[in-house]
């Protein structure tokens, strides 16, 4: 790029823009971590709450804190981080708007293990899912994987989302069958298919992490590589990016970023197929860009919908997958109708 | 390529898509013939058509037509249905993913149907209103809030699609937590469609609905294929591009109302069909006769397998997902259409 003496000024004022925001958005980030461990059945002031975080003075709040809200902040953090980077490198692998993360059939396989988990096996605690839902998720990936990346082509877009969904519907199809015979097993489900972080502590955070942070480190540096790609097999080729290498670590990198956040909190699905494309409104299409803003604007919006869940329909709580998609698609539908949306 | 011309009438018919069609047709009759014949009261091919004939025994007569028949009929009309309007909004956003959920519709129906079940206490008619309203609502106002400007954008379309479907599915989600079980249960055995005890009640409406907007969608599919090469070159071809997507997404919207209203949304049926069928006729056109055939075989297939052949009483839903996923996921594996 540095062959370009004077960037034209759009393209200029459009990094200004994206290099400004990063900082704002951190800020966001900040306050809305700083909302969640203030805000739940027992409020407590920010200063407390910057002091419960500091050290254990060994106050209630100072308690309530450490072990029960800064568990579920983090929780939130990492699964809303791993959501949106999934769905920002999805949504580049297939160059298509309506890629989500479980496009790869991931949540499927999830939801199929956790299924047998519940109504074969008889667990009923969401850490006892953790495990099935990991491994459900990755055996789905691979499936679609080979069954996308078959034939002289490869895994092109169209096939990978093609034998995604296939792969999805004859797993949901299971989890329909095993719940409707097995009324028990659907009342249990059903909670858990909606998505909360409810009863999710650090252990299960302390399990899944590594993953996670494998995934997010492959993300980034695949970046390029999918940048190389944006205009095109050939293109990419041209530009030395090596295209089947590129998407099997793709699906490699969403498989344990999705698969990882999914087993943590069960599906929630906007999350990973919106901030992608709120990203590429703020940064244009580059995927380095997209990253770092999905990074920072999906656990706003993930743990921003917590705090929400928790406070409006109080005492009880309203689980973070519905409040989500509540909360975050009006403002992306009037996204989309006022800002040009940058395409695939 | 084969040319027709009758009395003025000229049809230019690929080989290979007439003759994959012929044999859906064949094959979806054949089905159908022995889905009419298995049961608790077995009846032979030569019974069945005995009776399709006007001459069977009157035994066999009522089975045939008062218990069965009506079943077959409706699983074979909704699965064309399902299977056109799936051409028509994959086509028409150019999204090989295009199926009714893409206006929202889907989703909106569920949750129509949901209120009525769980809030209301409704009868299976009033589920059917439910589901309609709540499905026509949501794609009229995905369809207004993506109209901007410069008219409808087919990625627009698709992007206020993903959020309306997102929303209302939170909301489903909802209701159905804050269910009691039996009542969740209900609700999610409508979700994944069935073709269980339909009658002649439930045939009429749907024929009737399909007499019109089946052939609105044929006479459509010219101006379909066109707006697949873009709306300049679809323009140029004199074909105006706005009001032909309109009349296409209208008649799609048509099509699944109707065939949600009878089943629930058995809603892998619109996203298969069509891509299979076009996998088997390797045409580049959108095949709207082909998907539709695919549609009503894939329907009455499934429904053969599940009740009949495994005897275990599970909404045809279930079988169609696991029946069209894996057959997807064969072509796919197998290398067919490279597309």
């Amino acid at each position: 790029m540095s062959v370009l003496a004077t960037p034209v000024p759009a393209e200029r004022r459009r990094a200004l823009t994206r290099a400004a925001g990063l900082p704002i958005a951190a800020a966001a980030l900040v306050a809305v971590i700083l909302l969640s461990i203030a805000v739940g059945a027992k409020s407590i002031p920010i200063g407390d709450v910057i002091d419960g975080v500091l050290r254990d003075d060994g106050s209630e709040s100072a308690a309530i804190v450490r072990e029960l809200r800064v568990p579920r902040t983090l929780v939130g953090l990492a699964v809303g981080m791993s959501l949106g980077v999934a769905g920002a490198l999805m949504q580049a692998l297939t160059r298509n708007p309506l890629a989500d993360p479980g496009l790869l059939g991931i949540e499927a396989g999830a939801s199929a293990a956790v299924v047998v988990a519940i109504a074969w096996l008889g667990l009923s605690q969401p850490r006892a899912y953790v495990w099935f839902a990991f491994a459900g998720a990755a055996l789905a990936s691979v499936v679609v994987y080979v069954l996308g990346s078959r034939g002289r082509a490869g895994a092109t877009p169209v096939r990978l989302a093609l034998s995604g969904t296939a792969v999805a519907a004859a797993l949901t199809a299971f989890v329909y069958g095993v719940t409707l015979l097995d009324p028990e097993a659907f009342d249990e489900f059903r909670f858990w298919d909606v998505g909360s972080l409810v009863g999710r502590d650090l252990t299960i955070l302390r399990d899944v992490g590594p993953f996670l942070l494998a995934g997010l480190v492959l993300a980034v540096a695949l970046a390029r590589p999918l940048n190389a790609l944006a205009m095109g097999d050939d293109s990419g080729r041209a530009l030395g990016a090596h295209i089947g290498r590129t998407r099997a670590f793709g699906a490699l990198a969403i498989t344990l970023l999705c698969g990882g956040a999914t087993a943590v909190a069960g599906p929630i699905w906007f999350v990973g197929l919106a901030i992608p494309h709120l990203a590429r409104a703020i940064a244009g299409p580059d995927q380095r860009w997209v990253i770092a803003y999905s990074v920072l604007l999906a656990p706003i919006l993930l743990v921003g919908a917590d705090v929400v869940g928790r406070v409006i329909v109080r005492p009880g709580e309203l689980e973070v997958g519905i409040i989500t998609a509540l909360v975050g698609a009006p403002v992306f539908i009037a996204l989309v109708r006022r800002t040009r949306i940058a395409q695939l | 390529m084969t040319a027709i011309a009758l009395r003025g009438l000229s049809l230019r018919v690929r080989r290979r898509s007439a003759a994959v069609c012929a044999a859906l047709v064949v094959a979806t009759f054949a089905a159908s013939v022995l889905s009419v014949g298995t049961g608790d009261f077995p009846l032979s091919v030569g019974e069945v058509l005995a009776v399709l004939a006007g001459q069977g025994d009157p035994a066999a007569t009522f089975i045939v037509e008062t218990l069965r028949l009506p079943r077959v009929l409706t699983a074979l009309l909704v699965g064309g249905a399902f299977g056109i309007a799936g051409a028509i909004f994959q086509s028409v956003s150019r999204n090989p993913l295009g199926s009714p959920d893409i206006i929202g519709f889907t989703m909106g129906s569920v949750t129509g149907a949901f209120v009525v079940i769980l809030w209301l206490d409704g009868t299976t008619f009033q589920i059917a209103l439910g589901a309609v309203c709540g499905g026509m609502v949501t794609a009229i106002a995905v369809y207004l809030l993506a109209l901007q400007g410069g008219g409808l954008q087919g990625y627009r379309l698709v992007l206020v699609g993903i959020g309306a479907s997102a929303m209302l599915l939170a909301v489903n989600d909802y209701l159905i937590t804050r269910a009691t079980r039996d009542d969740a249960f209900q609700a999610a055995h409508w979700m994944i469609g069935s073709v269980n005890g339909r009658g002649w009640e439930h045939v009429w409406p749907v024929a009737a609905a399909l007499a019109v907007l089946v052939p609105a969608a044929l006479m459509l599919a010219r101006p379909l294929a066109m707006l697949e090469l873009g709306d300049d070159a679809a323009r140029a071809l004199g074909v105006p591009a706005e009001r032909s997507r309109l009349a296409l997404v209208f008649v799609a919207v048509g099509l699944t109302a109707v065939a949600t209203a009878s089943t629930g949304p058995i809603a892998f049926v619109a996203l298969a069909a069509p891509q299979i069928a076009r996998r088997l006729t390797r045409a580049a056109a959108p095949g709207l006769v082909s998907a539709g055939l695919m549609g009503a075989l894939l329907l009455v297939a499934s429904d053969l397998i599940a009740q009949r052949l495994l005897s275990v009483d599970l909404p045809v839903g279930i079988m169609t997902g696991a029946l069209g996923g894996i057959y997807l996921g064969w072509l796919l594996f197998s290398g067919w259409g490279r597309t």
